[in-house]
């Protein structure tokens, strides 16, 4: 009783194995359009409509499984989301600044071939400091002796003029801006040839003052001012002649004074600076 | 008797593939077919399970459109294991679901993979694969117990009586033990 037990147990077993070996090696080896697969397309031709109907009534249930699963994915999108968003933020500022850095270094560039200041020996600095006060007088910069740069040698910005070294170290300089009251520099008016002394309006950095013109010379609005150079071998200017300084505002013209005073808007954005040029030529310090 | 046995195939394979398969858990899909056939086994013998296992394999590959034979010949060596651990160990534990099936879905999943590669894969196959199949069989297992008990609920009033389990009700409603009677 038991070894026939035991016997039809394994032909059972044996039966089924050899059939479903059987069956992968038919399908296996026949082409999509034989028998088997025939059969199956007609099983399945019989089965999807049942399929159908069991998926529309369970649509109710797999909508409400599927919102639980996507309140999960939506909670792990937002947060890689957010996080996308903080790092296109942070490279948005970082290409704003760079194009800013792009443009004044572009702007240096055209001033030196405008210019001619290669003959300056000119190094391009960047400012790593401010002066804390409200006219912004004074910037530190991160060129010094080591790189060549030597007391009361003209700075520039692709803009224009903005000031002179006033202290020296060996990494780093101390730029005093033509917006310190200490300041004056030589210039001229581009149209009229007629020179004067741009100093500060203490109190507006925003307005120099080209002083010393005389009543009688005409100045008008919209009039470029620029460094006048060296007018005598005995007193050398600081400044090489023609780096743009500002444009004339405001004419004023008391009728008690002998001399008009001339406003004029720097040209360079002294709030914003980000890199200067020191001229390094000629590589002499003024004397004291 | 064989009614029972088909319906069963049927009702299972039709769920399987218009339900359980669409509400994946933890990025996993559960499989009823293991579990199925082997709760088959155990409740009704070797045979059953391996018939059992033949059907249901043969259904899912008609109804998917895959390799015919490949989950029959898996399902027929489930279904006799599990029949066949009955009848040499008749293991009672309440942990016995549990275990069979992730054995079940364990044997039947690597099963799969190994017959696709034995058969041939045209496409790369992602290291993903094993964390898809360690999630299905941890899922499998969570549903194992109600699965085995919904089957031998199905099928226990076409079973034979089985001698051990007349002995067992004996005990459970007062009757006296052959220890006592002795």
């Amino acid at each position: 009783m038991y070894d026939k037990t035991v016997r039809r147990r394994r032909a059972v077993l044996g039966l089924l194995v050899a059939c479903s070996v059987g069956l992968l090696t038919l399908y296996f080896g026949e082409s999509v359009g034989g028998g088997l697969h025939s059969v199956q397309r007609g099983f399945l031709t019989i089965v999807s409509p049942i399929q159908e109907g069991a998926s529309r009534a369970l649509k109710p249930a797999r909508d409400l499984f599927g919102w639980f699963g996507d309140t999960f994915d939506a909670k792990d999108e937002r947060d890689r989301l957010r996080r996308d968003l903080q790092a296109s933020r942070r490279e948005a500022i970082a290409n704003r600044a760079a194009a800013r850095e792009a443009d004044a270094l572009r702007k240096l560039v055209g001033l030196n071939k405008q210019l001619a200041l290669e003959e300056m020996d000119p190094v391009v600095t960047r400012v790593i400091g401010r002066s804390p006060t409200v006219w912004y007088s004074t910037i530190n910069v991160d060129k010094g002796s080591s790189a060549g740069v030597r007391r009361g040698q003209p700075v520039v910005t692709g803009d224009g003029l903005i000031g002179k070294v006033t202290t020296v170290t060996r990494g780093a300089s101390q730029v005093t801006l033509i917006t310190d009251h200490t300041s004056g520099v030589s210039a001229k008016v581009t149209e009229s040839g007629i020179s004067g002394v741009v100093k500060p309006a203490v109190g507006d950095p925003s307005d120099l003052l080209l002083e010393s013109i005389r009543r009688g010379d005409r100045i008008d609005k919209g009039q470029r001012v620029v460094t006048a150079g060296s007018r005598s071998s005995r007193l050398e200017s600081l400044f090489p002649g023609g780096i743009p300084i500002g444009v004339v505002t405001e004419v004023d013209d008391t009728e008690l004074d002998v001399n008009q005073r001339v406003h004029v808007r720097p040209f360079a954005q002294l709030r914003r600076l980000e890199f200067v040029q020191i001229l390094r030529k000629p590589d002499t310090e003024p004397s004291a | 008797m064989i009614a029972r046995f088909a319906a069963l195939v049927a009702i299972a394979g039709l769920v399987e593939i218009v339900a359980v398969s669409q509400f994946p858990v933890f990025g996993a899909n559960a499989t009823l077919a293991p579990l199925v056939v082997m709760a088959v086994g155990l409740v009704a013998g070797a045979s059953a399970g391996a018939l059992t296992g033949f059907a249901m394999g043969l259904f899912l590959d008609l109804a998917l459109v895959q390799t015919l034979g490949v989950s029959s010949l898996l399902l027929v060596g489930i279904g006799h294991g599990a029949g066949r651990l009955r009848e040499l160990r008749n293991p009672q534990g309440a942990l016995l679901p549990l275990a069979a099936g992730a054995a079940a879905t364990t044997l039947f999943t690597v099963g799969y993979a190994v017959i696709q590669f034995l058969l041939g894969v045209d496409a790369p196959v992602s290291l993903l694969l094993l964390r898809d199949i360690v999630s299905t069989i941890v899922v499998n297992a969570l549903i194992a117990a109600p699965v085995f008990a919904l089957t031998r609920r199905w099928l226990t009033p076409v079973l034979p009586d089985d001698p051990r389990r007349r002995r067992r009700r004996a005990y459970t409603t007062g009757g006296l033990s052959p220890l006592s009677r002795a």
